[in-house]
């Protein structure tokens, strides 16, 4: 067979693969069920009380009617009752790690080994709701209440839309240049084709009194206080900004990168045959966004692709699901390996990556500890995959434990008037579906407190 | 290894599987493919008098309902009596006869309700060779708005009469097909065996509209936006059926009356049911329009499998065994008390016993115990009523577990009485009497 593109050259290069290549590569990972396959799918679902899917969604979706309503041919209502719970529900329904959330739940596991495949049906139904351009809801009578919200990611996107239906005017202020959050910059191209996320974000704005304003970064351009001050109520949707740093040798080397970053370029780059990769490329880390970064390495061409992760198979973040995609995809993964020092080689444009000093970890005396056993994995490029951290400024005195924002049940925050959701705060979970529950539970709980304010307080008993 | 081998009212067939009269019997082509597969016989598809043949609709003759899976459970139809002229039907019959000896081929005859009519046809019939006829007094679509089919088997005294005139004038075996639409099936039975027929089948289609389309709010099938009830059958009809036979079977009067099964049979099951409740063979339609005429392997073998591990060696030794298990409402023992019990390894935690039982029965079923998602039977508060056992997903997670004699009845506080007591000993029933000393 003929090869096409650049192939394995040495080094990090662009257009190592096909057109056709780069197409199929990146094309939906999991193609929408067509009406057929959703029926049959559907039949399966056994309608169970009290459904431990539904318990298990962080965003409580009636699954058992919602699958019940596509069986019986009304896609549309299904939709509503995903949105009711999950304004989010079309991007949760391609990014929810369900086979570790409602799917692990399904009793059908217990039956056959085999979950209703929910995530599959959900996208099924919001799909059609979204094409069709169906609104289920409409804002109520505006109550001049304003609500500044930072962060156009999923949490403030869940949050405006609900306050936006209690008839408040919400003025999302978003830092990066597009609204959506990891939704729009963090996810995996082939999860969400077609520039899903931004449709996503029209979508759940046309309900109406939501105004998004980019380019507005808390602490660069406005802080918390001028918030406080202009608004009836704040809340912070604020993602996580900050990477972790190895803090070895060689990690300034051309070659070594956010994966972050890179999953980020891929995801707003419309020509992936101009991305550069490495011919080998290792991956630090055992998270989503260390498989996201290798399997994606994988399909622009690299040639060997790594993942490396100092712990267990077990303790991976990354659902044993994605650890068998990125298998699949050509990916090696390596546990029990800390990375030691970055090795460099002089190139006619500066120093280099060359490869990974390794040392192998073991568990002592339950401390990761390293053997003191090294080797050496060659490679063009690096991706840290190791970890975010929140950070922000402008904050003021809100408080804060182990770097996040405390809130209470509701997402009340320390200050007064002040709510807060998603991976900003300390029980983040680094899942899409439960910033949109957080955002959309701290939006009822604003709107209680905006409209026990407007009482009279003679109401008040 | 079993012998499935059919003797029905003299008619031999190498098993008890029959095609029925209906589309897949309406001519040579597919009776012989039916045979190749392994089909037992034929009823062909219904004759009609001689003369310009039967009209059908140019539009949907079918409708059908669906279960899980769009798995078909009920078809209904409004097509006629064969609409092939007679002598075409005749010749063929011959022919396919002759080709399959060891095959029972039977025709289906319908024609006005003259003893003209019926005197004219028989001879024709006859002549073919076939083994036996069967009378169509079932089809409750079309020919019955011209006086045939269901509108003489809703008369009994109009069976008798046509049986009585079959009989007089063919030496052949007369099955007489009944219609279920009726209030009492043993009527239309008693009225056959009195006119001398040889056997009866049953049933023919149920009157029906399979559905309506809810956007012409024409009935389905819809022929240019109207529709007309049809005949109904497939698996959704086989408890009718079942019924139905046993009804006959155990009737004093037709006690004995040779009974062809006919009514959704699906699968070997099916079949050895019927069996059971006194068919001496089945025919089958729904089920080879469904997937074709390779399904009587499975059924063949299925039997035949059965009939082996359970030993019984032939299809007398399954035929009437479980009439004399049926019986009235009143003669069941009400001393008998069962309890349903959850196998906890075999559940899959659905909870559709529990939310079955506390929503619309006897709430004896726990939905969570100590905090734990679990589903476990009160026995203090279960009647028995099955109702769990039949929501239940996984087959014998739920079973009914009989109470021993002697053993506390935890609902009622009193303990099993071992003697046998209905209702009509029961000291709540007004007509109960005390037997005669």
């Amino acid at each position: 067979m003929e090869r096409l593109g650049n192939g394995p050259k040495a080094g990090i290069e662009a257009g190592r693969l096909t057109a056709a290549d780069y197409q199929a590569n990146f094309a939906d990972l999991h193609p929408r069920l067509d009406r057929h396959e959703a029926l049959v799918e559907s039949d399966r679902c056994y309608f169970c009380y009290d459904a431990p899917c539904m318990t298990a969604c962080p965003t409580s979706i009636d699954i058992p009617l919602f699958i019940r309503q596509i069986s019986t041919g009304n896609p549309l209502g299904s939709a509503k009752t995903i949105f009711d719970q999950n304004i989010l529900g079309g991007m949760c329904a391609r990014v929810c790690p369900t086979e570790t959330l409602c799917e692990q739940a399904c009793v059908r596991n217990t039956a056959e080994d085999k979950p209703v495949e929910i995530g599959k049906l959900q996208r099924y139904a919001t799909d059609i709701a979204m094409e069709q351009g169906r609104q289920f809801y409409s804002r109520k009578a505006p109550t001049g209440k304003t609500v500044a919200v930072v962060g156009a990611g999923p949490a403030g996107l869940a949050a405006a839309h609900r306050l936006a239906m209690h008839g408040h005017s919400v003025t999302i202020l978003e830092a990066r240049e597009k609204a959506g959050g990891l939704n729009e910059y963090g996810i995996a191209t082939y999860k969400a084709v077609d520039d899903f996320a931004a449709r996503e974000v029209d979508y759940v704005t046309a309900i109406g009194g939501i105004e998004i304003v980019n380019g507005q970064a808390l602490g660069r351009d406005f802080s918390l206080s001028d918030l406080t001050a202009k608004y009836d109520a704040v809340f912070l949707g604020m993602g996580l900004a900050g990477v972790n740093g190895l803090g070895i040798e060689g990690e300034s080397l051309t070659g070594v990168e956010d994966a972050v970053d890179f999953i980020a370029a891929l995801r707003q780059a419309k020509d992936k045959s101009v991305l550069p990769i490495g011919r080998r490329v290792v991956v630090l880390g055992g998270g989503m966004t260390a498989i996201d970064a290798a399997i994606q390495s994988k399909l622009l061409g690299a040639e060997e692709v790594t993942i490396c992760y100092r712990r267990g198979k077990d303790n991976m973040n990354a659902s044993p699901y994605e650890q068998d995609l990125a298998t699949a995809n050509g990916v090696i993964i390596r546990h029990w390996l800390a990375p030691k020092s970055i090795i460099g080689k002089d190139g006619p444009n500066g120093a280099h990556v060359a490869g990974i000093e390794v040392e192998y970890t073991a568990i002592r005396d339950g401390k990761l500890i390293g053997t003191g056993e090294t080797g050496v994995i060659a490679a063009d490029q690096i991706f840290k995959a190791i970890g975010q951290t929140f950070s922000a400024s402008g904050l003021g005195a809100l408080q804060f434990e182990k770097g996040k924002i405390v809130v209470d049940g509701e997402g009340r925050t320390s200050i007064e008037g002040v709510w807060a959701g998603g991976d900003c705060i300390g029980s983040g979970e680094d899942l899409t579906v439960s910033a949109v529950a957080q955002g959309r539970d701290a939006a009822e709980s604003i709107a209680r407190a905006l409209a026990a304010a407007a009482q009279p307080a003679t109401a008040v008993a | 290894m079993a012998d499935i081998r059919n003797n029905f009212v003299g008619i031999k067939s190498p098993n008890p599987f029959w095609l029925a009269s209906a589309p897949p019997t309406d001519k040579a082509y597919n009776v012989e493919r039916a045979f190749k597969a392994g089909w037992g016989g034929v009823v062909w598809k219904t004759l009609g008098e001689e003369g310009p043949p039967v009209v059908n609709v140019n539009g949907p003759r079918y409708g059908a309902i669906w279960g899980a899976d769009r798995r078909l459970l009920g078809l209904n139809n409004i097509e006629l009596i064969t609409d092939r002229d007679l002598y075409t039907n005749l010749r063929e019959m011959k022919e396919v006869k002759k080709n399959w000896p060891d095959r029972a081929v039977i025709a289906s005859i319908m024609v006005p309700c003259e003893e003209q009519a019926w005197k004219a046809i028989l001879p024709l019939v006859e002549e073919t060779e076939v083994d036996g006829i069967e009378l169509n007094f079932g089809c409750p679509h079309g020919m019955s708005e011209r006086g045939m089919g269901s509108a003489v088997g809703q008369v009994p005294e109009y069976i008798e009469m046509v049986v009585r005139w079959c009989k007089q004038y063919t030496r052949m075996p007369v099955i007489t097909k009944l219609t279920p639409n009726i209030t009492d099936i043993r009527k239309p039975a008693r009225a056959a065996k009195a006119g001398g027929t040889d056997a009866v089948s049953l049933i023919n289609t149920i009157n029906s509209i399979v559905s309506v389309d809810l956007d012409s709010f024409s009935p389905n099938p819809s022929v240019g936006g109207k529709g007309s009830h049809g005949g109904y059958c497939g698996p959704a009809v086989k408890p009718i059926a079942l019924n139905m036979v046993a009804e006959i079977a155990r009737d004093r009067e037709t006690y004995g009356l040779p009974i062809s099964g006919i009514g959704g049979i699906t699968t070997w099951r099916d079949a050895a049911e019927f069996l059971a409740l006194g068919a001496g063979n089945v025919q089958v339609c729904t089920a080879a329009m469904t997937y074709g005429f390779k399904i009587v392997q499975e059924m063949i073998t299925g039997l035949s499998d059965w009939m082996d591990e359970k030993g019984h060696r032939t299809l007398d030794d399954v035929i009437c065994r479980a009439v004399p298990n049926v019986t009235d409402w009143q003669y069941l023992n009400l001393n008998y008390i069962a309890k349903a019990h959850i196998d906890q390894d075999a559940c899959i935690k659905c909870g559709r016993c529990h939310i079955a039982c506390e929503d619309t029965s006897h709430q004896a079923i726990t939905s969570m115990v100590d905090g734990v998602r679990h589903f476990e039977v009160m026995e203090e508060e279960c009647v028995g009523c099955n109702l769990c056992v039949n929501v239940c997903p996984v087959e014998n997670c739920i079973t009914m577990e009989a109470l021993p004699a002697g053993e506390l009845d935890r609902r009622t506080g009193k303990v099993v009485d071992p003697t046998y007591a209905n209702w009509t000993q029961h000291p709540n029933n007004p007509m109960a009497r005390q037997a005669a000393e």
